[in-house]
């Protein structure tokens, strides 16, 4: 497969629609794995990172699930190519710094990716639209026994997986869940949730994972621990705060509506104005006016049919993905240029926002239902 | 924002983690983020940021001299990255990793999956602990036949384990 096609399909967890779709964006969940008596990559000689691809990226090709893959070396991707794998979530950050010596093989529905010589010598990582943290789990442990049958990983019987760093010990385990809640949000409430959630052991972050602030109203939440629980406990009870979330922010979404429906709906119709008629945006004002744009299809005051167009300008006005659909590099003025105009572009099939429907939908809620038919 | 280190250039890294209810932030310029070796917040190394406060004092515990004898990671290393060389390093740094592991997880000991391969090495290693212990007791008995048996089984688990 070739990069080409990675650009025009856009990977079935972005526009799936798995369980809790409208909230929980996607699922996650990476293993992290060593090779038996090997130096670690961030502590390895060129040669022996050289050599640990070299016996690790022929075996993972061969996978059932890995047929008709995009495999490549680190070193072959262009800084802009990188980058849009970063912002498909499909490499880490981290991974797009690196050069010789590193690798990422992907499946062609983009739901399995495999980095090479990351942090750890493998990071594999299974991703599924919605809530679905046990299924996209229950694809990284097939694909895990099946390498662990031809490689030795490095294995402790007390720690378990040994990982580069002390914070992925035991499971080598993490697993998250990527959502959208503009409820929480703007009824001030998602720093109490934030708190709540650090205080049982799961960490919250933005966009991107570790060290990004929350733009677009989206949150990661994850596993903050690896050692002394099993996997499956771990997803149960990150499956469960994620549904108590997802909860809240219903509850949220009802309150909004029932009580500050003049001010929703200013928000929902501002995000609009903004997007259909404005010249320069850059990424942040994008995603957070989009993500208020989102929650107004969620609400009704958009038609449904409307929600794809909205969800893939979450991802393509992202900067990578903005230089390499105009195929050339541009500076921040020029992308904020383009941004604007493509959002205005695809926005033209979106029609003025129908706030009437706010108040249909607060009937389907908790509270008796609305007497608009 | 001004940066936490130069305290003069405006922070463009912002680094925020929250652990247990404990919020950690460090806002850092693009020259200081460079110079800290992070081109990438997320490859941010710094043993307290990423480990936990505290994190770097627990390390210095073990005695400056310490270092893994495959991989030769030392103790300044660790320190300074908070990641580790090997998977012997587990082994060289345990005096330091087992407070900074207690303070990090939810235990100390992994009850998750467990790799084929080291699963029938437990089960022979267990074996073998029943053997030697079977084997003891016969010879505290006087009971010689049972012992030579014994032995016996010992050699051919011992060649198992070696293959």
């Amino acid at each position: 497969m070739k990069f080409s096609n990675v650009m025009t399909n856009a990977g079935e967890w972005l526009r799936g629609e798995g369980p809790h779709h409208q909230i929980v964006i996607s699922s996650r969940v990476r293993l992290a794995r060593n090779l038996k008596n090997r130096a670690f990559p961030g502590w390895a000689k060129k040669a022996e990172r050289t050599a640990i691809l070299e016996l690790v990226k022929p075996r993972v090709e061969k996978l059932p699930e890995m047929q008709d893959s995009f495999s490549e070396l680190l070193q072959d991707l262009s800084a802009l190519d990188k980058q849009v794998l970063v912002e498909r979530h499909l490499i880490s950050r981290e991974h797009a710094a690196k050069g010789a010596g590193s690798a990422v093989i992907m499946n062609r529905r983009q739901t399995l990716s495999i980095m090479i010589n990351e942090e750890d010598h493998l990071r594999m990582q299974s991703m599924r639209s919605g809530l679905q943290l046990k299924q996209a789990f229950k694809l990284l442990d097939k694909i895990d026994t099946a390498l662990e049958s031809e490689l030795e990983f490095a294995y402790d019987h007390k720690l378990g997986y040994l990982t580069a760093c002390p914070t992925n010990v035991g499971t080598g385990m993490r697993a998250s869940a990527m959502l959208h809640l503009p409820g929480l949000v703007l009824s001030e409430l998602i720093s109490q949730v934030v708190q709540a959630v650090s205080k049982i052991g799961l960490a919250v972050r933005g966009l991107y994972g570790e060290g990004t602030e929350a733009m677009g109203n989206l949150f990661q939440i994850s596993n903050q621990t690896t050692l002394g629980e099993k996997e499956d406990e771990i997803i149960a009870r990150l499956t469960k705060v994620i549904e108590t979330i997802i909860d809240k922010e219903h509850d949220a979404r009802q309150v909004l509506i029932q009580k500050k429906s003049n001010a929703l709906s200013d928000q929902i119709g501002r995000a609009y104005g903004v997007l259909t008629y404005a010249h320069a945006m850059s990424s942040k004002e994008a995603l957070n006016l989009l993500s208020i744009i989102k929650l107004g299809v969620d609400l009704g005051a958009f038609p449904e049919d409307k929600r794809l167009a909205v969800d893939e300008l979450f991802i393509d006005t992202q900067p990578a993905h903005l230089q390499r659909s105009s195929q050339q590099k541009l500076n921040a003025e020029e992308r904020d240029h383009l941004r604007a105009q493509i959002i205005r572009t695809r926005l033209k099939v979106l029609p003025k926002p129908d706030i009437s429907k706010l108040a249909r939908e607060a009937g389907n809620g908790s509270s008796p239902a609305s007497t608009e038919q | 924002m001004l940066c936490d280190v130069c305290k003069c250039n405006d922070a463009t890294v912002f680094l925020t983690q929250i652990i247990e209810g404990k919020m950690q932030k460090v806002n850092l310029c693009d020259a200081c983020s460079k110079e800290k070796g992070v081109q990438d917040p997320t490859g941010f190394a710094l043993a307290d940021l990423l480990l936990g406060i505290g994190a770097a004092e627990e390390i210095e515990k073990g005695g400056p001299s310490q270092h893994c004898a495959v991989c030769g990671f030392t103790q300044a290393d660790f320190k300074k990255t908070g990641r580790l060389g090997c998977s012997t390093c587990y082994a060289t740094f345990t005096d330091a990793l087992t407070a900074l592991l207690k303070a990090m997880h939810k235990g100390t000991t992994h009850v998750g999956k467990v790799p084929e391969r080291a699963h029938r090495a437990g089960q022979l290693s267990d074996r073998m602990r029943d053997l030697n212990e079977s084997l003891q007791k016969a010879v505290a008995e006087e009971n010689y036949e049972t012992a030579a048996s014994l032995r016996d089984q010992i050699k051919q688990l011992e060649s198992e384990l070696a293959g």
